[in-house]
């Protein structure tokens, strides 16, 4: 009863076109939007919005970027960590060249840099697929990795091999470096975040979208009704690594504030965004949302509870974490092995018939 | 065993519980701890911790406290990943009425990530001896120290220490000696100086790194094989000690030809060799071993009481020892602040200047149950390194214990200063900081 769309009849194709065509959808949408810009800023202290938010939003970016790749196109990828590497350098070496283009700019300009070289590393997906395409994009992780340790160049030649992100404003107020402005860090990632969410879903219902689902669920039949995979999969691998490109300049710019290649960008950033988008769910948006909140939110908060909530041994409290977090995703994958999305999509079409089920 | 700890935690956080809720209102001095108990460095982190804490613990109970203001720790688990030493650097920072104290960040990666965070919120990183050498220089950096000696005065001691065993620096001309590092900021920061070395005494250099973990060093050590250095130098960490150690064992590379820095010369890094790492050097600021006043004092007003950290017979292994240390002086500077500020409500601003006075002589060190523990630190503005003086140890496997086998050399300051004052100007360029003038 809820969720029923019983009455709302669309009378234009603008209507029946629309981003969100069913109205309960709209409203939760708006709430979010309101919540998120409106509320968690004057809400949330700096821990919160420091340690906690940006972290969430910034993976929820790279998860939509992996999503986009792996969930729509059918590429499996390993090599989130080495694009959002090449954003993270691109953007610095963009910091420190050209400061006076502006933060936004820069932010899309890394983006676009990591889409030409995602483009390039998805060039064999033309001729390999499945475990073999994984292990060609794990070559790019290992090989963009090495080079921005091994490439004075990308570092300045810093003695340590550490990139620091220096300050920059935006109207004003500080974004990047120690003394950016927690409040603001966390509105210009919600505003990209969500701008680009929105961008994606888009982009996923229409012409190229329905080419990269085409291609994912059989390619030889999608070729034979006219989806050229060659522009597809390139496509697909070009929009993904600008958002995963993007999502590692604010990671390195805004978050963390410095990084260094082998530490920051390793295997393990790779394998992270995947597991957010298996849990949150393939070619879901929203799932990407969920993955991300489920591993970033999930560790901090069951570590607050035990050392925080019951005083746990710090250590002890982090070996539990792990034991936790490790049944949590078995938990979630035999209960639903098609993500959290799913879950929510289920949930809906229980709301639908709710109170009367059959 | 592992049962009985566990409960033992459990119950003691139990425990606790009331404990910390009910001693609200006198004023505390909290001092996080930024340790790693798990995670592929947790081997050496675990040590550290234990002195760090298990001092702190002791003055707490014997004196209560730093003249009379107890200290609250606060653990929280990094597992040395940067962005859970973030984490926690936010989570801990406004702890308490005090708020944090100072930082002890435990690894080069999260030094790096503090240093620009804590200038801003006004609260002093004591990376003992490591993170950015550069830090060094006190007027760029105000908010941290990296005394006793950093990275880079430790690789020009080495390379004193290996003139003197060739019989003079100018018998270096010609020699070949390898560094073989882990492969992260950590390990890379005595490259430079060491190039600047290798140009000046006209040895050659060979740089072998060795990817994090570690735990995978065949090719590194058939490299050195093949290439016969006459010296090996090792910057490693973690599981990285014991592979390096047993790998060059098994290539039989002399073991009083190869060098470790400071962090790769452990208990827990040689006696995986066993007898093979008989003879193994490393560096050194401080004793190893368990006799002196102050580890009696921990046995029995901490272990005694049931509120060690670790296992009574580790005390005084090197890493706990550099854990102690790091306490002391950490403790050592709030003394100093209370005193400045004449009172004992410090915070982390007055924190930074009892740092900044520092003077920890060695009548002092006595006083503190540490005589001849280690050497006298002294502070000023423009010199956050202090003494910047390096010893070696040497491992004797026979007796399982190290032993300081040299004096402290004074660091070759014509090589480090000039790449101190190049590297802090770089990040005083790149950050737009104004160094202050030490009067």
């Amino acid at each position: 009863m809820i969720y029923r769309e019983t009455g709302q009849f669309k009378t234009s194709y603008q209507a029946d076109q629309a981003l969100f065509p069913i109205a309960q959808d709209r409203y939760v949408i708006f709430a979010a939007l309101i919540v998120f810009f409106g509320i968690v800023p004057f809400l949330l202290n700096e821990y919160w919005l420091n340690a906690i938010m940006l972290p969430f939003l910034i993976y929820s970016l790279a998860a939509i970027g992996l999503n986009i790749l792996t969930g729509y196109c059918g590429q499996v990828s390993l090599g989130t960590g080495g694009f959002m590497a090449v954003g993270a350098f691109s953007i610095y070496k963009l910091m420190i060249a050209v400061p006076e283009l502006g933060f936004i700019p820069l932010v899309l300009l890394s983006g676009l840099i990591t889409a030409a070289v995602g483009t390039l590393f998805g060039l064999p997906s033309l001729r390999i697929k499945g475990f073999y395409l994984a292990v060609a994009t794990l070559a790019a992780q290992f090989f963009l990795v090495w080079m921005f340790n091994k490439v004075g160049w990308f570092f300045n030649y810093n003695a340590s091999g550490m990139i620091n992100s220096p300050p920059m404003t935006l109207f004003g107020v500080t974004i990047t470096g120690p003394e950016g402005d927690m409040t603001a860090q966390y509105l210009l990632v919600a505003s990209i975040v969500a701008v680009f969410a929105l961008a994606a879903k888009n982009i996923a219902r229409g012409r190229i979208g329905r080419n990269w689902m085409a291609i994912r669920d059989m390619d030889i039949a999608a070729e034979l009704i006219g989806v050229r995979p060659l522009m597809a999969k390139l496509s697909a691998f070009a929009v993904s690594s600008f958002y995963i490109g993007m999502a590692g300049a604010l990671y390195f710019s805004v978050w963390l504030g410095a990084a260094e290649a082998t530490e920051a960008f390793d295997i393990n950033q790779s394998f992270l965004v995947l597991f957010m988008i298996i849990i949150g769910g393939l070619g879901s948006i929203l799932g990407s949302f969920l993955g991300a909140a489920f591993l970033v939110l999930m560790p901090i908060l069951l570590k607050n509870i035990m050392v925080d909530g019951f005083g746990t041994d710090a250590a002890l409290a982090a070996h539990i974490e792990i034991i936790i977090v490790g049944a949590l995703i078995i938990g979630f994958l035999i209960v639903e092995p098609h993500g959290l999305a799913r879950l929510w999509r289920i949930a809906k079409e229980k709301l639908r018939l709710w109170p009367f089920p059959h | 065993m592992k049962i009985t700890k566990l409960t033992r935690h459990i119950a003691a956080a139990l425990l606790a519980l009331p404990l910390v809720c009910g001693s609200a209102g006198a004023y505390e001095l909290t001092i996080p701890s930024l340790d790693y108990r798990t995670g592929p460095y947790a081997p050496n982190g675990i040590p550290f911790a234990n002195g760090f804490g298990d001092y702190m613990n002791m003055l707490n109970e014997r004196d209560g406290g730093i003249n009379g203001a107890k200290i609250k720790l606060v653990p929280c688990e990094t597992a040395y990943n940067t962005k859970r030493g973030v984490e926690c650097y936010e989570n801990t920072k406004g702890e308490g009425e005090s708020g944090a104290l100072v930082y002890q960040p435990l690894s080069t990666g999260i030094t790096y990530q503090l240093i620009p965070k804590a200038s801003v919120d006004k609260i002093p990183v004591f990376s003992m001896g490591y993170g950015r050498t550069s830090a060094a220089n006190g007027k760029v950096f105000p908010w941290v120290f990296n005394f006793p000696a950093t990275y880079w005065s430790q690789a020009t001691v080495f390379v004193q220490y290996i003139g003197e065993k060739e019989g003079g620096m100018a018998n270096l001309k010609g020699k070949k000696i390898a560094l073989v590092y882990h492969n992260s900021a950590y390990g890379k920061e005595p490259i430079r100086t060491l190039e600047s070395a290798a140009e000046k005494f006209g040895f050659e250099l060979l740089l072998l790194p060795v990817d994090h973990p570690g735990q995978e060093q065949k090719s590194t050590w058939l490299q050195v094989r093949k290439e016969r250095p006459d010296w090996v130098l090792m910057w490693g960490w973690g599981v990285m000690n014991q592979v390096a150690i047993k790998e060059a064992a098994s290539i039989r590379y002399p073991m009083d030809h190869f060098i470790g820095v400071w962090w790769s010369g452990s208990e827990n890094d040689v006696l995986p060799a066993g007898d093979a790492a008989h003879g193994y050097l490393s560096g050194a600021f401080h004793q190893p071993g368990g006799g002196f006043p102050v580890h009696a004092d921990i046995r029995k007003h901490v272990y005694d009481k049931g509120l060690g950290l670790g296992d009574r017979d580790r005390i005084g292994e090197v890493l706990y020892n550099r854990g102690l240390v790091a306490a002391m002086w950490t403790t050592e500077a709030i003394r100093k602040a209370m005193e400045i500020h004449g009172t004992n409500k410090v915070k982390g601003v007055h924190v930074r200047d009892g740092f900044e006075a520092l003077d920890v002589d060695e009548a002092r060190l006595k006083e503190l149950g540490l005589p001849n523990f280690t050497i006298p630190v002294k502070i000023s503005c423009e010199n956050h390194e202090g003494p910047g003086k390096v010893a070696l140890q040497q491992w004797d496997a026979k007796a399982k214990k190290w032993n300081l086998v040299s004096d402290f050399y004074e660091p070759l300051r014509d090589i480090t200063g000039p790449l101190i004052e190049e590297d802090s100007a770089q990040y005083a360029k790149e950050n737009n900081v104004v160094p202050r003038i030490c009067k």
